[in-house]
């Protein structure tokens, strides 16, 4: 009986059912999420396309006839156009690291970094779905669509399982073209796609939010002693005899990651945010989507 | 100390040699490395080790692991020091013991070594016997089985004296034929016999003596220094300065024995005395019964106080002649003069002397008194005052009443004068005194004469009341019993005015066998010479003090020899009003270590114990191998430094001192109030607090599941310092070992029972012995309650209400089926109405429930309501005992809550007649 978990049946089921069952407390927890970020009108405060009433303007010269809104204007002598609030809808792109770097916690009363993103996101979208703008993974593809459930599909996406590599790089050719973006990672990986994937984006007129989420034993480096670290994978190995005297130099690097990631959003007009895990999601919640509204 | 090391199995010691292999094996190896899976890896790639850093093992670890493994080894090769090589004698083997006052000291050390010293002998094969020198007995010389001797161990006890000075002569008669080793347990202390008897039992065969290296103190009798009162302590030996503490024990005005004061002896290097002056204020060293060495179990730490140490307070009256009379004509002139070196005078009105309450009132020529002041003289009397009368010419002017209650007997007017210039005879002399005269033994002087008295009525009650009376039979002294007191009338002036009898010293020695003053030293033996003195306290060897119960008087010449035996224990005796201790220690006597001749081997107490160290040496390897995970789990960093801070910060807590106690009183208060709450006194002993609270919270519990009775979790309760009145019932168990209640305690104690409340004793020892003092538990309940307000007891009626309160019971198990449980007696008019099974009995709760069978253990159940101590036998027959006592307690509760509720339901028939018409 010395099966592979992985491969045995009876293991396979236990996992799928498993995450079938964290797929709607995923939902579940980026709705309870988002219900506590509390709306006003999602409008963009100026005439165009849409439903609700904005104002009456008099009517100008080339104003064709029929946009003249009779009942008002029978109510003096001069003419009156009806305007409506403009209301067209946003696409949101999200590229949600997947690899086996976000797996990682380094205490049991924190999340993973992983799931950590994928909250965030799904409540985002689930925000933006209340708002009525697109949404899409950029992960997988998905086009940006609205709905219950394109976020009942997002949310699959999301559950599904983590990806083979050690670090994620997001992928920027499936974005539209003048939508908006949602990068979140740990962006542990090379910085070289990451620089690539957001210039790119910015020629495609595409502007968005990095969300760099850490765990607090990555930020402070609490080791000490000899020690092997290794990726998540094991595929790459560091060894050190005496790991404490490494803390300086690991801060070190860690603080100059941060400033590069800062100074290529400061030139691609990109906003950046560093979100810890022992912290609060609502936080960055709340940064993000004011993040995406003052995009526009 | 190297030379008192062996080994068992010495060949192990040879893997020592391995160490060195280990040093290099384990140097070579550096701690192996934690893996950690660290995302932040990407940001460590291409960083460089510090280069001080080694990869081997440091050189302090590798020293503790060392040490871990030598340890090891010499551990398992099994190392004993002091190993015992003996040759195993042969030919019988005498213990002798000194077994004296100076052996209790250190009895259970001496008693475990001679327990080694027999089985030993059981081992070789030897006969034994014991014989204790301080009573020597033809029958202990009967050498039997070692084995069957170290059964009769237990009972072997110390004596309270030394051994006779002829015991010498009396072993030699004893041991005429025998010839046996002898090992002989030393007290330590010089004895004039003890050169010969160890020259007869050189004589004998072996003779190996073993002393004690502890040290011998002793207390020579209080006696007065001045106004102070002094107590020189002793040792054997002058060896460098020591202090010891001395304490003065007595009763406190609730009659409880306390510490009345506290002195600390400082003897110099080199002496073997010290002097401690006490300045103790006259109430409380009338109440020194006993002073004591602190921390020593010896009858000659101990010494007993008595009259010599007492100072009665004397109120001295005299009539005022309102005319300034000279000293020596002052009718209290004697008086003072004589009662000054040994009582505390006090003068005044005669009101104000009796607020004063003074032990002895003496009115010297005073006839009349007002009718009030007759009445307060007579109430005081009446309470054990002794009031003393001279007569004078007032009292043979006076008319005096015929029925004066304050004069033993009556008194014709007028008086008589012989031996003067206008009478015929001779002044009169006195007549030796009867024997049942308190005066009996004191020598009359010649010179002693009397010129002028009054004279008594000749009553039939006379004779019988004269103490004292001249040559011709007129009485000189009369004594009337009143009360609790007495009156005693000197038929002359207390001046030489009327005879030469305030002027000889016979007048201080009867005022002192009046026990007006007080003996200023040791009583004389021609004093005691014809007198029986009965004992009252004796002292055991370890300084106890006992009731002497049942021992008969002892003749005065034997007091005086002062040889103590089984005849004359060292203790308190009594004479009529007079009190001599008998200490073990005389006034004058020193100690004096004992001297051995070199031919006798002397060996320690203690020293020759054999003492395995492998056991020792295993535990510290393992300490040092506990200790090496921890300092390698440091080296490699898995020492988390956020647990170990919490386990850290918990050790502190425990270290420090129980800010529990520190809780205010209202908290408290609120808690035993909010809430029904049982509560328990604490008893000092750990386990026993413990089961008394898992029995209330069993009880607790099942009254919660069973009765409307809701209660809180149970409350400790400390007599001292907590308010009682909060609780309905207190559980108090007894041990032998807890202290007794202070007197404000007792006085918190009787005013909860006055009002209502409940005390439940436990002496929990209901299986060996019935209710009484047939057991220690027994006993100590006795003294614990002697100061509490408790009404008569009787053993639970069948009526009795607890045996309806809630449940029906007859009987009242806990862990024991004892059926002795006492409570408050019902009154004696209880009666029975007819058609009702229950008398109609007194209101109220009874204060005290009293019992011994061990309900606490029987209540007691964990949190999940499983029973935590076994009761009786099985499920079965043990689980109704159980179900029993719970009932039991149900009972009990409902009772203290309801009062006589229960028994109120007898006049429910008749209530609702009355209300039917």
């Amino acid at each position: 009986m010395n099966q592979d978990p992985a491969i045995n049946p009876a293991g396979l089921r236990h996992r799928a059912e498993a995450h079938a069952s964290a797929f709607p407390a995923l939902l579940a927890e980026a709705e309870h999420l988002a219900a506590t970020v509390l709306l006003g009108d999602h409008g963009r405060r100026r005439a165009g396309m849409g439903d609700e009433f904005w104002q009456y303007r008099p009517a100008e010269n080339g104003d064709p006839q029929r946009t003249i809104d009779w009942r008002r204007s029978a109510r003096g002598d001069e003419q009156f156009v009806r305007q409506r609030e403009w209301q067209a809808a946003q696409s949101v792109m999200f590229w949600v690291d997947d690899a086996l770097s976000m797996t990682f916690t380094g205490g049991d009363d924190r999340p993973t970094k992983g799931h950590r993103a994928r909250v965030l996101a799904l409540a985002l979208c689930v925000l933006l779905n209340r708002g009525g703008e697109r949404f899409g993974l950029a992960n997988r593809g998905t086009p940006p669509r609205r709905g219950e459930a394109q976020l009942t599909r997002i949310a699959g996406h999301l559950m599904a399982p983590a990806g083979e590599s050690d670090y994620g790089t997001p992928n920027a050719r499936v974005l539209p073209s003048g939508s908006r973006a949602v990068f979140i990672s740990d962006f542990f990986g090379p910085q070289e796609p990451v620089t690539d994937a957001l210039t790119r984006a910015t020629d495609h007129g595409v502007k968005g939010t990095l969300i760099q989420i850490l765990d607090p034993d990555e930020e402070a480096f609490p080791y000490d002693g000899r020690t092997v670290f290794e990726t998540m994978s094991g595929a790459t190995r560091f060894e050190t005899l005496k790991a404490g005297s490494l803390k300086e130099a690991y801060l070190h690097r860690l603080a100059k990651r941060k400033a590069a990631l800062q100074d290529l959003c400061r030139a691609t007009g990109w906003r950046y945010l560093c979100h810890h895990t022992d912290t609060g999601a609502l936080k960055a919640l709340m940064w993000a989507y004011r993040a995406l509204d003052h995009a526009q | 100390m190297i030379s008192n090391l062996a080994f068992t199995t010495p060949l192990l010691l040879a893997a020592l040699v391995a160490l060195p292999i280990l040093w290099w094996l384990l140097r070579a190896v550096p701690p192996a490395p934690i893996k950690r899976r660290f995302p932040g890896i990407a940001l460590l790639l291409g960083l460089k080790d510090d280069e001080s850093q080694t990869d081997t093992t440091p050189w302090w670890l590798l020293l503790l692991r060392m040490l871990a493994v030598a340890g090891l080894i010499i551990g398992f090769a099994g190392p004993i020091l002091n190993p015992e090589d003996r040759q195993p004698g042969n030919g019988p083997l005498l213990i002798a013991m000194d077994a004296s006052w100076a052996s209790a000291r250190d009895w259970p050390a001496r008693m475990g070594r001679v327990e080694n010293v027999l089985a030993e002998a059981a081992r070789d094969g030897r006969p034994a016997a014991i014989f204790k020198l301080s009573s020597p007995d033809a029958d202990a010389l009967n050498f039997t089985s070692a084995g069957a001797l170290s059964t009769e161990l237990a009972g072997l006890t110390p004596d309270a004296w030394t051994a006779p000075n002829d015991i010498a002569e009396q072993l030699t008669t004893l041991t005429e034929e025998a010839d046996f080793d002898t090992i002989w347990f030393s007290d330590g202390l010089d004895h004039p016999a003890r050169a010969d008897v160890a020259q007869l039992f050189e004589s004998k065969g072996n003779l190996t003596v073993i002393e004690s290296g502890r040290p011998a103190y002793a207390l020579r009798p209080a006696r007065f220094e001045g106004s102070d009162v002094a107590v020189t302590a002793l040792r054997a030996t002058a060896d460098g300065a020591r202090e010891l503490t001395l304490s003065a024990k007595g009763p406190d005005p609730n009659g409880v024995e306390q510490e009345l004061a506290r002195a600390t002896a400082e003897f110099a290097a080199g002496e073997t005395e010290a002097e401690v002056i006490l300045n103790l204020p006259t109430e409380l060293r009338n109440r020194v019964r006993r002073f004591e060495v602190s921390g020593t179990r010896s009858a000659g730490a101990v010494t007993l106080t008595d009259d010599a140490l007492k100072r009665r307070e004397v109120g001295l009256l005299a009539a005022d002649d309102g005319q300034e009379a000279q000293d020596l004509l002052s009718p209290l002139y004697y008086l003072r003069r004589a009662l000054v070196p040994t009582a505390d005078l006090i003068d005044g009105a005669l009101a104000d002397m009796l607020l004063a309450s003074p032990d002895v009132l003496i009115m010297a020529d005073i006839a009349t008194l007002s009718e009030d002041e007759t009445g307060a003289l007579t109430d005081w009397v009446d309470e054990g005052g002794l009031l003393v009368r001279f007569a004078g010419p007032r009292t043979a002017a006076a008319d005096i009443d015929t029925n004066d209650p304050l004069l033993p007997v009556r008194l014709r007017a007028g008086g008589r004068s012989v031996g003067g210039a206008m009478s015929w005879g001779e002044p009169k002399d006195l007549r030796a005194f009867t024997r049942d005269s308190p005066f009996f033994g004191l020598a009359v002087p010649e010179d002693v004469s009397v010129t002028s008295q009054v004279v008594a009525q000749p009553d039939p009650d006379l004779a019988e009341r004269t103490i004292a009376s001249l040559t011709d039979g007129t009485p000189l002294v009369t004594r009337k019993a009143l009360g609790d007191g007495q009156i005693v009338l000197f038929h002359v002036t207390a001046n030489a005015e009327w005879s030469t009898l305030p002027l000889s010293g016979l007048f201080v020695q009867m005022l002192e066998r009046l026990a007006i003053s007080t003996r200023p030293a040791e009583i004389s033996a021609t004093e005691l010479e014809g007198t029986t003195w009965q004992p009252e306290d004796i002292l055991d060897a370890f300084g106890r003090v006992r009731s002497a119960e049942a021992l008969p008087g002892v003749a005065g010449e034997t007091l005086a020899d002062r040889t103590f035996g089984p005849n004359l224990r060292p203790g308190l005796y009594s004479n009529e009003e007079r009190r001599v201790a008998l200490n073990v220690i005389a006034p004058e006597q020193t100690l004096a270590a004992s001297v051995w001749p070199d031919t006798v081997s002397v060996e320690g107490m203690v020293t020759a114990k054999e003492t395995p160290l492998a056991g020792l040496l295993l535990s510290l390897g393992l300490a040092l191998l506990l200790a090496d995970i921890l300092a390698s789990l440091w080296l490699a960093g898995r020492l988390s430094f956020k647990k170990p801070a919490a386990i850290a910060v918990a050790c502190l807590a425990l270290a420090l001192p129980q800010t529990a106690d520190a809780q205010s009183e209202d908290e408290r208060a609120l808690e035993a109030t909010a809430e029904v709450v049982l509560a328990y006194v604490k008893t000092g002993d750990r386990r026993l607090d413990r089961i008394s609270r898992e029995g209330l919270q069993g009880l607790s519990y099942s009254l919660f599941r069973r009765t409307s009775v809701e209660p809180a979790a149970p409350i400790e309760i400390d007599l001292e310092t907590d308010e009682l009145s909060f609780y309905p019932l207190i559980y108090w168990p007894v041990t032998d070992s807890q202290p007794t209640p202070s007197s404000a305690a007792y006085a918190k104690l009787n005013r909860y029972l006055r009002t209502g409340g409940m005390i439940v004793f436990d002496t929990r020892d209901g299986n060996i012995g019935g209710f009484g003092s047939s057991t220690p538990m027994g006993r100590k309940l006795q003294a614990l309650a002697r100061p509490l307000d408790i009404p008569a007891l009787e053993q639970v009626p069948s009526d009795h209400v607890l045996t309806r309160a809630f449940y029906l019971l007859q009987d009242f198990p806990g862990r024991h089926a004892n059926r002795s449980v006492w409570v408050e007696a019902a009154p004696a008019d209880a009666e029975q109405v007819d058609g009702i099974p229950f008398r109609n009995l007194n209101d109220g709760v009874t204060p005290v429930l009293i019992g011994g069978n061990d309900w606490a253990s029987a209540w007691a159940r964990d949190e999940t309501g499983r029973p935590l101590y076994p009761v009786g036998r099985g499920t079965g027959s043990g689980g109704r005992q159980r179900e029993m006592a719970v009932r039991f307690g149900v009972n009990l509760v409902m009772h203290v809550l309801t009062g006589n509720y229960k028994s109120d339901q007898v006049h429910v028939p008749a209530l609702l007649d009355r209300l039917g018409n």
